[in-house]
């Protein structure tokens, strides 16, 4: 039985659980008529058995899933010749892999009379290891089915062997239950755990063979390593300084547009527009806020880009095609509705005593936004500005698109500069070994990546809380 | 006013060295006025500009898909001749295994090489060649087969044009003129065709029928699309229960301490980290720890899971906070236990807000690309996913993707994905939307 076709099968044994709990409750009662004698009620012991029938078993099925491949593999790997065995760990990853295709593509049959037809030793023990492996399969999926069939019967057996007329049923079931919403919740603990943990793993990797100073501080990146150590480039070179000030250009071009507009539109909406240009303005621009980057990056790309190009070529100026204001005031686009409706609730959270006070002194209301508004408001909207730029940090479609590969160290907005995001993007995509210097590099500049954007996201919070103590 | 008017002169002496403050306030207040509207229009225009924004992007991607939806279509006068099939009879078999190219080229020739004195050169037979789809070969393939009566006739068959002369057509050039990668000579061609009312424009049915191709004028989007329906299941079936459960938890049963603080906190960040860390996280774990299989929407599935769940558990909070407190005191007070309270009370109530909250989320997770070019779903794949561990790709993926070819023809097939695309999640916010406004009404 293959894991979809269990799971299934675990599926109706649950259901079918929930009935046999029901009927064996009422059992123990005597029948339905006295099932006030119960202290549960007879659904609640057929919760309780569903649970015990289907959780304990699909836990099962998912270790034994996760673990199947890699005990099989090791177990392959015992039986094969010493020639075999004594490969390097690549050369025996790919006698493996050849093994697992000529298994999977053909039945054990067609494989047993390639083997009698060809003559080489070497060839004839590769089809015998695909039958072995096909062997193992057949025996770990029994095993696995057998397994999980078990526990989840008797689970049941034993569990309704214990029915009695005062047996706490709700208790138990809500108690399983909770764990279940514990777990639930500890989801998003275990993610950000794996984050760290995976990054950090491969980053410490990283360097090992990069130091640190050279990664945050040295000016040339160039991660191609070439094949052989003696070919020009042969090390390939780490140091990132171009790609955080890449990152920083383009930032900044796109805060340049998104604050200035952003903060505006929020104060137009909340202080002068009528309620009908707001109900008809909010959902407009929110319709920015909801299109996919891939849509920015495309437009950055094919519109924004010969745009700024043309013409900046009027005007004399060498434009490159994919420059870095392009791809800055695209992405400064895309932000303009987070800026906006951060600072609207900060502008709106000042208290109203605030503002009629200084329109009651005769002020008029744009006095009132500069003077009284925007001061009193200023943590929150520094804080929205904050989230804003971890946002355009994090920012990678458009990037990848409209913005080059070449790590410039520039300041000027016309030339072509590249980002962490785009660099990763163009490490791990492809066919990558896994622990060169080139991949791991990607995730070295993951894990700046998150501390950057954690950091500004904590210093955002602490701004904007500290601005909360002062009218509470 | 009327100390002034007692003391004149000392006011008059006032008034040439400094002003009283309701003169000053006169004074200034058309200024203030003037900054007042100067501030006022700036806004407004901020507003306008923004409006401006949507509008350009949209018209934009809009103007350059429109062409993507139609296509060219030319009716050629195809030989089915038995030699140049190359077979001698119609079985099943041999029908399959004859030789359209041949009978494609020579019909051409014939077309083309009858009326002009002069035989087509090697090279022009090439051009000529070039102006019809690969696919074309196929195309007179399935007819034949379809009816093999045909057999040692002529016969029209409708066949795609190439897709740089789709282009060519739709850009409007003189009748004749070269350019975009046509030739004079083709061009001459073409106006023969489209005068002897060959060419006909037709819907693009095969743009939602047919997957990925190399070639511009056979690519579709279904491929895609069935990976985006795949992906998005798993999403849901997994960040649903999920995200309800963990805020039912924190909302109504996690005690006030040190853990539900940091859970908090943790959720509140993770909804802050950038997408791409996800996708670092799948390759690093899901792919390469747990061994599950690369570009396949399962996995493409659990990270985008990952990357929505805070978004849903955020919204459902809110959603069940908002539930009054009198609806858990009297179940309660009948008797009820917590975990029937919290599950026949108050998440019947709360529910319309974290559907809400759910297809929002959901949405985000459709338009989302980064993580899963990490993941491996960049791949060119032709065959339509049926499984989740089939390799697949998404819309954005595939939009990005065909963003990057270097054909013409790809530019107005990327825009008519983002229409689609688009499309998809106007429908969804427009649910969405339409839920909250039914549930605020209650």
């Amino acid at each position: 039985m293959n894991s979809s076709l269990l799971f299934i099968v675990l599926l109706s044994l649950t259901l079918f659980s929930y009935w046999f709990g029901i009927k064996r409750s009422l059992k123990v009662a005597g029948g339905s008529a006295y099932k006030k004698e119960l202290t549960c009620l007879p659904s609640q012991f057929g919760l309780l058995t569903a649970m015990v029938c289907g959780i304990p078993a699909l836990i099962t099925l998912l270790i034994f899933n996760s673990v199947e491949q890699i005990v099989v593999e090791q177990l392959l790997t015992s039986t094969l010749s010493t020639t075999v065995q004594a490969l390097s760990s690549i050369d025996l990853g790919l006698y493996l892999n050849n093994i697992r295709s000529l298994a999977s593509s053909d039945t054990a049959q067609m494989l047993l009379q390639s083997m009698n037809n060809s003559s080489d030793v070497a060839v004839q023990g590769q089809y015998q290891a695909a039958l072995t492996l096909q062997e193992l399969y057949q025996k770990s999926t029994w095993l696995k089915t057998a397994l999980v069939l078990i526990i989840a019967v008797g689970s049941v057996i034993i569990l309704v062997s214990k029915f009695t007329l005062t047996f706490k049923a709700r208790q138990k079931s809500e108690s399983i239950i909770r764990a279940l919403l514990v777990a639930s919740s500890a989801i998003a603990i275990l993610t950000t755990l794996g984050i760290v943990v995976s990054v950090l793993f491969e980053s410490i990797q990283f360097f090992k063979s990069v130091p640190p100073t050279e990664f945050m501080f040295g000016t040339q990146w160039s991660p191609q390593t070439a094949m052989r150590v003696d070919q020009v480039g042969g090390s390939g070179s780490f140091g990132a300084v171009p790609l955080f000030a890449g990152t920083m250009l383009i930032t900044f071009i796109a805060m340049l547009l998104a604050v200035p507009v952003g903060l505006m539109i929020a104060i137009y909406l909340s202080q002068y527009a009528s309620a009908r240009l707001r109900s008809f303005a909010k959902p407009m621009l929110e319709v920015l806020a909801g299109i996919p980057t891939v849509v920015y990056g495309f437009f950055a790309a094919l519109t924004v880009a010969p745009v700024i190009r043309n013409i900046g070529e009027s005007f004399g100026l060498s434009v490159a095609s994919e420059s870095a204001l392009a791809a800055g005031l695209v992405m400064g686009t895309m932000i303009i509705p987070f800026v906006s409706s951060l600072s609207e609730d900060a502008i709106s959270a000042v208290p109203n005593a605030l503002r009629e006070a200084s329109l009651g002194m005769g002020a008029t209301k744009s006095e009132t936004v500069l003077k009284v508004l925007i001061p009193a408001a200023l943590p929150g909207i520094v804080g929205a500005i904050l989230l804003a730029i971890s946002r355009a940090i994090g920012e990678t479609m458009i990037v990848v698109m409209a913005a080059g590969m070449a790590a410039n160290l520039t300041a000027n907005p016309l030339d072509s500069v590249t980002t962490v995001t785009v660099q990763i993007v163009t490490l791990l995509t492809g066919d990558q070994e896994f622990d060169s210097p080139k991949t791991l590099a990607a995730f070295a500049l993951g894990l700046m990546l998150f501390i950057t954007t954690l950091g500004l996201n904590i210093l955002a919070l602490k701004v904007v809380r500290k601005y909360r103590e002062q009218y509470d | 006013m009327t100390n002034s008017k007692d003391n004149s002169t000392v006011s008059n002496t006032m008034s040439k060295t400094s002003l009283s403050t309701t003169e000053k306030v006169s004074l200034s207040l058309k200024k203030r006025h003037q900054k007042e509207k100067r501030f006022k229009s700036i806004g407004l225009f901020a507003v306008l500009f923004g409006f401006m924004l949507v509008v350009v992007l949209i018209g934009d991607i809009t103007s350059k898909a429109l062409p993507a939806f139609h296509q060219h279509w030319v009716k050629l006068d195809v030989n089915y001749q038995s030699d140049w099939l190359k077979i001698d009879d119609v079985s099943e078999e041999t029908l399959k295994k004859a030789n359209y190219r041949t009978v494609l080229k020579k019909s051409v020739y014939q077309m083309f090489s009858t009326p002009s004195d002069k035989k087509l050169s090697r090279k022009d037979k090439r051009e000529l060649f070039k102006l019809f789809s690969t696919n074309a070969e196929f195309t007179i393939k399935d007819n034949l087969i379809a009816s093999p009566e045909h057999f040692n006739t002529q016969t029209s068959v409708w066949v795609r044009l190439d897709d740089d002369v789709d282009s060519y057509l739709k850009e409007g050039f003189a009748q004749g003129e070269a350019g975009l990668r046509i030739k004079e000579q083709q061009a001459q061609w073409l106006v023969k065709l489209s005068t002897e009312q060959r060419i006909e424009s037709r819907f693009n049915f095969s743009f939602f029928t047919a997957s990925d191709s190399r070639e511009p004028e056979l690519a579709g989007i279904r491929g895609a699309l069935m990976g985006t329906v795949l992906t998005m299941f798993v999403t849901l079936l997994l960040s649903f229960p999920l995200g309800v459960a963990g805020a039912l938890y924190l909302e109504e049963f996690a005690p006030k301490n040190r853990i539900t603080d940091i859970i908090e906190i943790n959720i509140n960040n993770l909804a802050a980290v950038p997408s791409i860390v996800f996708g670092l996280l799948g390759l690093a774990v899901i792919i390469n720890v747990f061994g599950l299989p690369r570009s396949a929407p399962l996995v493409g599935g659990i990270v985008l899971t990952l990357m929505t769940l805070p978004t849903i558990i955020i919204a459902s909070r809110a959603a069940i906070k908002a539930v009054p407190p009198s609806i858990r005191e009297a179940a309660l007070g009948l008797g009820a236990s917590k975990m029937q309270v919290t599950f026949s009370h108050v998440l019947p109530q709360a529910m319309p807000g974290i559907i809400t909250g759910a297809i929002i989320g959901v949405a985000q997770a459709l338009g989302e690309t980064a993580p899963l070019l990490m993941i491996g779903m960049v791949a060119f794949i032709v065959d339509v996913p049926t499984s989740v561990v089939d390799s697949a790709t998404v819309l954005p993926v595939q939009i990005f993707l065909w963003a990057d070819s270097p054909e013409r023809a790809f530019l107005a097939k990327t825009s008519a994905a983002i229409l689609v695309l688009l499309s998809l999640l106007l429908v969804i916010n427009v649910t969405a939307t339409v839920l909250r406004s039914k549930f605020e009404k209650k």
